[in-house]
């Protein structure tokens, strides 16, 4: 089977997830990522209709704990890590005027 | 070197100290580190102040816990309060965790003296541990070969003799495949019996912190210690720590342990004999043992390699440049984000990223994600009927000894293959041990897979436990 993954394909997905591949790269990874794919084709050959999907082991359902105040981390100290910060705040490059 | 029980024993009744200890591992790291590569970052000055105060504690009477005065070497994705912690990766480099995680608050609550952060693949994707930013780690017990990983770094410093015990993550194999390729013990518990608050995430169904250790009760000591309901962790089981170590003697009669013919096909030869050398020994150890086929395990490498990448590409999405780590400059935070991303990630990283985006993205989630948790549903059925005819299983840990570095590193799917055994009990949420039993190629060690069900841990090792005592290790 070829690989269902087109080099469009990743170079899509790459800028959805704030990746930026150079020429060399694309080609390595559509062959690569494609290889998993193919891999995983295996899967479709089964018939596995309705059969639930399990998206964690236990079954996940909500975990409520008792509205209390609790202690946190300290704000200076998380902010002491953050590569920019003002007033208080995270700091980052101007949002408005992009592209959508 | 001592065993971790032993130093406990001698350091709560004051044979010996935790200075002691600790300074018998700390130039057990000098003498290797640079050649193994095996620590990131030692912190002396803490473990130091950590082993002083055990001393002090001792010396007034108390009681130190039952890892009084253990040196233990932590995977660098446990953050640690103000403690490098890197992931083996260039995009969380300098970062100081400001909370610790609660494996490590229970070490410390039990005595135990963390000496340092060990290397990794990179967010713990890998299983060589050639994918670190930083570099590779040895295997101590050959140069020349991988320790295996992702948590290669704690496996080498327990095969180096640099600390007795060390925690690992599994999200895979991770701890199970280099313990087999170091010659330790190595446990992957059910998922919820350690709290993984501060565990940094790559995929949080399957993730799991575990213990090494070079025999069964050091392992059991370790996990014993850190087991137990978090409420800081949703996911946590209810209940309290289980009793391990005063079950590791329990043999093995009575227990029916079934052979799984896909847990062996395609091993080496040598690692097949030693897989029935194993249940030979069980047998003789009055074990009840029979054969099965499960054949959704062959489904478990397809499924895990999109659903592990899947969950990875959501929790990585936080590394963006605006709270921690690596921040790369651009005009606008979009661009920002991207020009960050994209220094920080190494290749492996960002394979991931793009085969889970692409399996989660609109038109591809139902044929690839989506299928993926149908095979998972599959995977825990078939487990659960196995179980209805064998208590535990047994197979191999890894298809093969160590390996050399650069084999395998130029196809991921070659790499990934060191994972078929391992993965589905990740998928399952399972428990699993892997025991050194036997040494193949190149007189390396091999790894024996016992597989049990959830909560199996106490059954676990003492079924790893007999396989020890054969092999002449007590």
């Amino acid at each position: 089977m070829t690989s269902p993954l087109r080099r469009e394909d990743v170079a899509h997905v790459a800028k959805l997830a704030r990746l930026s591949l150079t020429e060399a790269e694309l080609d390595l990874f559509t062959e690569q990522c494609g290889k998993v794919l193919e891999h995983a084709a295996d899967m479709n050959s089964l018939n596995l209709d309705g059969v639930v999907a399990t998206a964690h082991p236990f079954g996940l359902i909500n975990v409520v704990r008792d509205d209390e105040v609790r202690p946190s981390l300290d704000r200076d100290t998380v902010l002491a890590m953050a590569p920019d910060a003002e007033d208080g705040r995270f700091a980052v490059p101007r949002i408005m005027g992009e592209a959508p | 070197m001592k065993s971790a029980q032993q130093i406990a024993s001698e350091v709560r009744s004051g044979v010996t100290t935790a200075i002691g200890e600790l300074t018998t591992s700390l130039r057990a790291i000098r003498e290797r580190n640079d050649e193994l590569h095996v620590f990131l970052y030692v912190d002396e000055e803490g473990a130091i102040e950590a082993a002083a105060r055990i001393d002090e504690r001792v010396g007034r009477g108390d009681d130190v816990g039952p890892l009084a005065g253990v040196p233990i070497a932590l995977k660098d994705n446990l953050c640690q309060t103000g403690i490098p912690t890197t992931c083996s990766s260039r995009i969380l480099e300098g970062w100081r965790p400001p909370y610790s995680a609660t494996v490590i608050d229970r070490l410390m609550a039990a005595g135990a003296v963390p000496v340092g952060k060990t290397n990794l693949d990179e967010f713990a994707m890998g299983s060589s541990t050639e994918n670190s930013a930083f570099g590779p780690t040895r295997n101590p017990l050959d140069p020349s070969r991988v320790p295996g990983g992702s948590s290669g770094g704690s496996a080498a410093a327990v095969a180096a003799d640099m600390t007795p015990i060390a925690l690992g993550s599994d999200t895979g194999g991770s701890i199970r495949q280099p313990a087999a390729l170091c010659g330790l013990v190595g446990m992957k518990p059910t998922y919820g019996l350690v709290s993984r608050y501060g565990l940094i995430a790559f995929a949080s169904s399957l993730d799991q912190i575990g213990p090494f250790a070079k025999n069964v009760t050091d392992a059991a000591l370790l996990l014993e210690a850190i087991a137990g309901h978090d409420p800081m962790d949703s996911t946590s089981l209810p209940e309290p720590s289980p009793s391990l170590v005063a079950h590791v003697n329990d043999g093995v009669a009575g227990q029916r342990i079934a052979l799984v013919r896909e847990l062996v096909e395609g091993a080496d030869d040598d690692v097949v004999a030693s897989v029935y050398r194993a249940v030979e020994t069980l047998r003789d150890a009055g074990a009840t043992i029979v054969e099965l086929s499960i054949p959704e395990l062959h489904l478990g490498l397809s499924a895990y390699y999109l659903i592990a990448p899947a969950e990875a590409s959501s929790n990585l999405a936080r590394y963006d440049g605006v709270r921690y780590g690596l921040r790369v400059d651009a005009d606008d935070v979009a661009a920002m984000n991207e020009a960050t991303r994209t220094a920080g990630f190494g290749d492996e990283v960002k394979r991931r990223i793009i085969v889970g985006t692409y399996a989660l993205s609109a038109g591809y989630y139902d044929a690839y994600y989506g299928q993926a948790l149908k095979v998972r549903t599959q995977m825990i059925a078939a487990f659960k009927r196995a179980y209805q005819q064998a208590d535990l299983l047994i197979g191999a840990t890894t298809p093969s000894v160590a390996f050399t570095f650069g084999s395998k590193t130029k196809d991921p799917m070659a790499m990934y293959l060191n994972d078929v055994f391992t993965i589905p009990t990740n998928l399952a949420g399972e428990a699993a041990v892997s025991v050194p039993f036997g040494t193949g190629e190149a007189e390396l060690p091999i790894g024996v897979q016992l597989l049990g069900p959830g909560r199996s841990e106490a059954r676990l090792f003492a079924a790893a436990r007999v396989l020890e005592i054969a092999e002449g290790r007590s």
